[in-house]
């Protein structure tokens, strides 16, 4: 009878211990990374391929993504805006909506599906290859040689990445604003212009800096803690891809309650 | 010297190591045999820091290596990996000159790609090899790749994880060759774990065998074949009656 009573509580007790070590191994983790920032050496080779395989490469994904997200949020806005005869809100409402929600949101999130993932299988395939023990055998922390690099490029590219996504994506709302539903394309901007504050944009871009870093440890933890094969490697980078998803989108409720709960 | 002195290592509930005393003096070349799974490479990483050993001493000319600083610690080392752990993402000169270009080492490129070509052709490679990238070459070539990081910044202890598994017979005896000659030229000390029998006579001047997680046998490589311990003569002569239980 006791157990069966027990039982179940094990159970979830067994599940919360394994989610706080977890939780605790990449805070650990994530501090040791940063801890590395300012002491030599360093290796701006790395960083700089980095920025251009996690920054520049996925402009075209996170561009395509604001682009259609935009002009879907135009169409939106205008029907449910037509209820109560508000159609004129649409530019400054797809404005607001994409500068300080979807463009970083929608961003991190793709480039977690891109980039996490691309992450924890390249490290996973160094570890279970040997790789990692190599390149400490050869006197080279991995922290600083695989893991710095990438978060660093992944926290000062995505910030630029949310930009031009709004920009993109505010475009995109223009579009179908302009060719679909008649708005004369002066007013459009001139609305857009007027509504949008400096603060929309930088606490998104402030966003898109914290997801970068989320993005970039998830996939160099999950991919340094790889199991063996490739299996293993398999399952660090879904891991890699579901971890940092999800922490991207608890992390923004967090961060919009700081940033605009009044 | 390195001194193992009662070193233990557990993996969960499974021992690997249960008590291993081994010394291996300066310039000797020790080869570790035993089955697989016996806990060799745990016991070759426990001594470069690696693995962590939960308990007893490891150590370097009469210091704690778990004590030692890391970086002069581990530029006294060399390693052979067991699938050689070349960096995919580097072409191959960039790899044998991975620690020529960073860190206190650090010297001109092209000095680094210099020494890099000398090294390829120490170990029997053209200097055309060394722009191409890893997964261009054979397994042979990326072994002696990874022989040729190995030995590229002189270190004066050189261990080898199963260099010639995966390898033909001919390329075996290659490699096996190019490690006796370029281990007596350096003077380096040498630890070697296999379970090839042709690779322990070419390599060794000293023989240990794990079993069971602690060393079951060593001494001079010359006495291993009059040896009568149970144990060793099962391994020597691949037979699967024996002490050393089978699994089939």
């Amino acid at each position: 009878m006791a157990t069966l009573i027990l039982a179940p509580l094990a159970t979830i007790g067994r599940s919360v211990m394994r989610l706080l070590t977890g939780v605790g191994r990449v805070s650990i983790y994530a501090g040791a990374t940063v801890s590395h920032l300012f002491r030599p050496p360093f290796y701006p080779r790395e960083f700089l391929i980095q920025l251009m395989q996690i920054g520049f490469l996925s402009l075209p994904v996170v561009g395509l993504t604001a682009l259609f997200t935009g002009g879907a949020l135009a169409l939106q806005i205008y029907s449910g805006g037509a209820r109560f005869n508000a159609e004129a809100v649409v530019p400054s409402i797809v404005a607001i909506g994409m500068v300080r929600e979807l463009g970083p949101v929608l961003g991190g999130l793709m480039v977690a599906g891109r980039v996490a993932a691309a992450i924890a299988a390249e490290i996973g395939t160094m570890k279970v290859t040997e790789q990692i023990d190599a390149l400490v055998t050869l006197s080279t922390n991995p922290l600083k040689y695989l893991t710095l690099p990438r978060v660093l490029a992944a926290t000062l590219s995505l910030p630029l990445l949310v930009a031009i996504g709004d920009s993109i994506g505010i475009f995109g709302g223009y579009l179908v604003g302009t060719t679909r539903l008649g708005f004369n394309a002066a007013n459009y901007i001139q609305n857009t212009v007027d509504f949008l504050e400096a603060w929309d944009v930088i606490s998104g871009m402030i966003k898109g800096a914290v997801f970068g870093f989320i993005v970039a440890i998830m996939g160099c933890y999950h991919g340094m803690n790889s199991g063996k094969g490739a299996a293993g490697v398999g399952r660090a980078t879904t891991n890699a891809v579901v971890s940092s998803s999800i922490l991207i989108l608890a992390s923004n409720y967090i961060l919009t309650e700081v940033f605009f709960s009044a | 010297m390195i001194t193992l002195s009662d070193v233990h290592k557990s993996f969960g509930p499974k021992q690997v190591l249960r008590g291993v005393n081994l010394e291996v003096p300066k310039g000797e070349s020790m080869v570790i045999i035993g089955g697989s799974g016996t806990g060799k490479s745990v016991l070759l990483k426990s001594v470069l820091g690696l693995v962590r050993h939960d308990s007893g001493m490891i150590l370097l000319d009469g210091e704690d290596v778990t004590r030692a600083a890391r970086d002069p610690f581990l530029a006294r080392f060399g390693m052979l990996f067991q699938g050689a752990a070349l960096f995919d993402s580097l072409p191959v000169w960039q790899n044998v000159a991975f620690r020529l270009m960073r860190g206190h080492l650090k010297r001109p490129k092209s000095e680094a790609r210099e020494i890099a070509i000398e090294k390829l052709r120490r170990v029997g490679l053209k200097p055309d090899v060394a722009d191409l990238y890893p997964s261009e070459l054979s397994g042979g070539m990326q072994k002696r790749v990874g022989l040729a990081r190995a030995i590229a910044a002189e270190p004066e202890i050189i261990f080898f994880d199963e260099p010639t598994t995966g390898l033909d017979p001919i390329m075996s005896g290659v490699i096996d060759d190019l490690i006796r000659e370029i281990v007596v030229e350096m003077g380096a000390t040498a630890m070697t774990i296999t379970h090839d029998m042709s690779s322990v006579r070419a390599i060794a001047d000293k023989i240990a065998m794990l079993h069971d997680g602690v060393i079951q046998w060593t001494g001079p490589a010359a006495d291993m074949d009059s040896a009568d311990d149970p144990y060793l003569r099962q391994f020597i002569t691949g037979s699967a009656d024996g002490p050393i239980e089978a699994v089939r």
